[in-house]
């Protein structure tokens, strides 16, 4: 077997995908469905914040689909103006994959959450995003299964006492953003709930992209989880806990107060005047080993959290090279059903 | 036509269309003619039994003779050599008429080594050919399977067979001497030599294999002419050396007007996805994972890529149907294709394509069951899976193709109904039909059905403003295919229970009651042929009733049956779900109803319930279709029965 070179360009993540005619406004994306999420919920927060960004892309909104799996965030197709399917636990990547090989023209987003896409669905979620098929995936980490009424996920941190865990769960949680990252994903970013602009920034980058982006968003459960990201939404703690990388950038936080730098082979924070300016780190999305040992000084006590984009580079898209061989396949070949089901061998019988 | 199957009891062929010797210009030795004979080739699993049956089958194609063939072989890529377990067979069943089975019992068997001799010996009646490779029959060998003396140096066989000891190995080395070959490589082409044997025997036509081997090894030339030297050197073996003192002679079949091809089960099956795409003008994404027995029909698929297919191996089975189903929903026509143990990691998709009401098709290649079973063999145990096999209640079309060639048609017929109805249709195939080949009367383009499809473009609701994705035809209650990119069509569809109409989230206790009945009500009113009943007298009273793969034994059995006088009747299901709307008329107008079933009597099962009728359940689930024999048996004593 020898690798083929399909010689495909890179263009934009929106390529094909047709423009509307005219301007639009968030409430263009509301559908005439009650939303029926639990009040103070973080989903409202992101479907806001995502209704009012998809008009800035200017694309014909019949040509926008969210697919989700099952859970509380994957309710939100529900409440999008645009085409849309709610379908079962943790399968979303899959069906998303499938329409987007059969249809260029569209610009498909998952919605899925902790339990949807690294429980129940998490061989589909590797598999997306090591082909790098043309699809957005938002992943609302809440930390908690909600929908069910609230047991641990797979992001919950050891010893979470829930329902389903009253001696405390002995699960380790995974990394979703280190997760995605393994996989080989071409962008990888996450963003906090609260954080509209960076959130918004995060979505806007994923849009863009051509190929699997995974964005997680923290977002918090008033009803289950209460408060598990409180420590990123108070002023003070959040100067100290939030990096937020920039490709090209130093990375420093905490109005520079602190920096990243290396430490072996990974990173580790140290205070900025501590430090020579040199030997702050520089952001390259591009690096993958760089975008890893970024996303490991985020772990489950928050005490340091990235966001931002963590990656993002080009490689051919799933869906494009499997369109590609079709079109390639037909230019070499025409479709003779006659020929076909002649075969090479037949014989003829007279009457 | 003929209606009549030979017994196959006399050496070589069945007895009734012998005709007398004679001697043919060019040839030596008696010839006598056949109505049919029966090969088996079997061997160890590296032997390349399955590639010598398949180019004697289209030798047997080309010569014009009616063929069925049927392949058997194990799980296991290469079991270790010379075992038991390693024992890889292919038979073939070719006469001068039209045939439905690949027999039941081989009137020639040919064993390459004391493993497959062990393994097959029993099937052949007695005064059958055995031709044995006698070079494999070293002591390791023989102690290997269990002999605990040299079988062909006893009398035990050539009492009870025509026993034709031929040292395959060493003449087919003998013939590549001079190729520079060395010995192993050259030790490897007797099959060929076996092939060349039976071309000679049969007076087959050998340029196709000839030609077929050269293009099979373009890259490899010396292999290529060491394959033709070893097929020649087994024909002239035949010729030469007078230990075949007769062969014989198998016209070609008065089969019907047209052009034909050999085809298996899996290829007819991927052509007739090809043709759906054509024909509905639609592009077909098949979203799979490969098992046994049906990942040719991905391999097949794959092939074809110019006709708008995508295919897309998915990292497993559920992937495999979702993708389907997102392409579905993006107006392809979704295919996914596996076998049994892959249509329960697919149930909860299957239930959301029911839900959705989006066409699919879910092809399963039935085989052995429960869990992994008996992967390479057959059987027919999916259908109450395919009907039932789901959470709460939900219905599906289901379909099963009835040989090999049929395989097109099912196929058709299923994307027929998938994109009527909007609905999953799931198509029960089996490893028998599957791996299995007969002659094709290949269709011609004009005669293949119309699947075009019209999406909807217009809002349709009472008021004319919006778009109601779940209301319907009235006539086929399907749902309008609203495509992604419609303008003022958006909508969303989901597993949660639709509101009639609107389709919007509903937990109303009456509408779901409503939506219940309405989606059977759709699957039940599905438009089907009537089934035919085969019963050339129109005396019968017993009906035999079958689906899928056993049409060919059910077939050959109800001829066996009227040769001894004793009427009977044979209707075959294509569509098990719906059934055809005279089915209980037919069923009603016979005293007593015969369902033979791989399974435990699954269609039995449905008839009882259904129609309420007393089926006589006949079942065998030994991986192995039935025999035509056996229940040629059973109907006549169940027609005895009834006239005594």
């Amino acid at each position: 077997m020898t690798a083929t070179e399909l010689g495909l360009p890179t263009v934009g993540g929106l390529v094909g995908v047709p423009t509307a005619d005219e301007p639009q406004k968030a409430k263009d994306y509301k559908s005439d469905q009650e939303v029926r999420w639990c009040p103070g919920c973080g989903d409202y927060v992101v479907l806001n914040a995502v209704q009012s960004f998809l008009p800035t892309l200017g694309l014909k909104r019949e040509n926008i689909v969210f697919v989700s799996g099952i859970g509380c965030s994957s309710r939100f197709p529900y409440y999008m103006n645009t085409y849309g399917m709610h379908s079962i636990h943790g399968r979303a990547p899959a069906i998303a994959t499938g329409l987007a090989v059969a249809r260029p023209d569209l610009s498909v987003w998952v919605v899925t959450g902790d339990g949807d896409a690294l429980s129940i669905g998490g061989n589909h979620l590797i598999h997306t995003l090591r082909r790098n098929v043309n699809l957005k995936i938002l992943l609302f980490n809440n930390r908690i299964y909600g929908l069910t009424k609230g047991q641990y996920s797979p992001t919950s941190e050891e010893g979470k006492v829930t329902k389903s865990t009253p001696l405390g769960s002995l699960d380790h949680p995974f990394n979703p953003v280190s997760l995605a990252l393994g996989a080989e994903a071409t962008f990888v970013g996450r963003a906090v709930d609260s954080d509209r602009a960076g959130l918004t920034e995060v979505l806007r980058q994923a849009a863009e992209h051509r190929g699997s982006a995974l964005v997680e968003i923290y977002q918090n459960c008033p009803i289950f989880n209460d408060g598990a990201f409180d420590v990123l939404k108070d002023a003070d703690e959040a100067a100290r806990r939030i990096i937020n990388v920039v490709d090209g950038q130093p990375i420093t936080f905490g109005n520079g107060e602190y920096s990243v730098v290396r430490e072996g082979f990974g990173l580790a924070v140290a205070k900025s005047a501590d430090v020579s300016p040199a030997d702050v780190v520089v952001h390259d999305a591009s690096d993958l080993n760089l975008s890893f040992a970024l996303s490991r000084l985020s772990t489950q006590d928050l005490q340091h959290t990235v966001t931002g984009v963590f990656r993002n580079v080009a490689r051919t898209t799933y869906d494009d090279a499997a369109r590609a061989q079709v079109e390639q396949a037909k230019a070499a070949k025409p479709a003779d059903l006659r020929a076909l089901l002649h075969g090479k061998d037949t014989w003829t019988v007279a009457g | 036509m003929t209606t009549d199957v030979g017994n196959g009891a006399a050496p070589g062929g069945s007895p009734d269309r012998t005709g007398p010797g004679q001697t043919e210009p060019g040839r030596t030795g008696t010839v006598r003619k056949l109505d049919r004979v029966v090969i088996r080739f079997a061997g160890d699993s590296g032997d390349g039994m399955q590639l010598t049956g398949d180019r004697f089958t289209s030798e047997a194609a080309a010569f014009g003779n009616d063929l069925a063939t049927q392949p058997n072989f194990p799980a296991e890529i290469r079991a270790p050599q010379g075992t038991l377990p390693g024992v890889s067979s292919f038979q073939l069943h070719f006469a001068d008429y039209d045939i439905l089975t690949p027999g039941d019992r081989p009137d020639v068997l040919v064993a390459m080594n004391p493993a497959a001799l062990k393994a097959n010996i029993d099937d052949l009646p007695k005064g059958g050919i055995l031709i044995v490779n006698t070079d494999e029959f070293t002591k390791r060998n023989l102690v290997k399977v269990g002999y605990a003396a040299d079988p062909l140096e006893d009398n035990s066989l050539t009492e009870t067979y025509q026993v034709h000891k031929v040292a395959m190995a060493t003449l087919t080395i003998g013939a590549l001497e001079d190729t520079g070959l060395g010995k192993k490589d050259a030790e490897r082409a007797k099959n060929m030599f076996a092939l060349g044997l039976l071309s000679w025997m049969y007076h087959r036509p050998t340029e196709g294999t000839e030609r077929f081997l050269r293009e099979k090894f373009a890259k490899k030339p010396d292999i290529a002419e060491a394959n033709v030297l070893a097929f020649r050197a087994g024909w002239n073996y035949g010729e030469t050396t007078e230990s075949f003192a007769v062969t014989y002679e198998v016209a070609p079949a008065k089969l019907n007007q047209g052009t034909y091809r050999q085809i298996t089960g899996n290829t007819a099956l991927a052509y007739g996805l090809v043709a759906a795409g054509q024909q509905s003008g639609l592009p077909v994404v098949l979203g799979t994972y490969p098992i046994t027995p049906a990942s040719d029909i991905l391999h097949e698929l794959s092939k074809h890529k110019n006709f708008g297919i995508t295919t897309l191996q998915a990292e497993d089975e559920i992937a495999g149907i979702g993708a389907a189903l997102g392409a579905s929903y993006g107006g392809a026509l979704g295919v996914t294709s596996t076998s049994g143990p892959g249509v329960a990691l697919k149930s909860e998709t299957i239930g959301l394509a029911v839900m959705t009401e989006l066409p699919l098709i879910v092809i399963d290649v039935q085989r052995g069951g429960p869990s992994t079973g008996l992967p390479t063999k057959t059987e027919q145990a999916d259908l109450l899976q395919a009907m039932f096999g789901r959470n709460g209640e939900s219905p599906v079309a289901i379909v099963a193709p009835q040989s090999p060639a049929d395989c097109f048609d099912a196929a058709m017929e299923a994307a027929r109904i998938a994109l009527v109805y909007r609905t999953p249709v799931l198509l029960l195939s089996d490893g028998a039909i599957a791996n299995g080949s007969e002659p094709w009367l290949i269709p011609e383009l004009s005669e293949l059905p119309d699947l075009g499809v019209e999406f909807a473009t217009e809002p349709n609701s009472p008021d004319g403003e919006t778009f109601w994705p779940y209301l319907r035809d009235p006539e086929t209650l399907a749902r309008p295919w609203a495509v992604p990119g419609t303008a003022g069509l958006q909508h969303r569809i989901g597993g949660l229970e639709k509101a009639d109409g609107t389709g919007n989230i509903s937990y109303d206790p009456a509408n779901h009651d409503y939506m219940v009945r309405l989606r059977q009500r759709k699957i039940d009113g599905i438009e089907v042929p009537d089934v035919e009943v085969d019963d050339p007298s129109g005396e019968a009273r017993v009906l035999v009733v079958g689906w899928g793969s056993s049409y060919g034994p059910i077939g050959a059995a109800a001829r066996r049956v009227r040769k001894l006088g004793l009427p009977v009747a044979h209707a075959h299901l294509r569509h098990l779900n719906p059934f055809p709307k005279n089915l209980g008329d037919v069923l009603a107008r016979y005293d007593r109803v015969v369902v033979p079933e791989m399974n435990l009597g699954q269609l039995a099962l449905l008839l009882r319930a259904k129609y309420l009728v007393d089926a006589i359940s006949y079942t065998k689930v030994q991986g192995l279709p039935f025999k035509a024999e056996e229940l040629q048996d059973v109907l006549a004593d169940v027609i005895k029965g009834v006239s005594e």
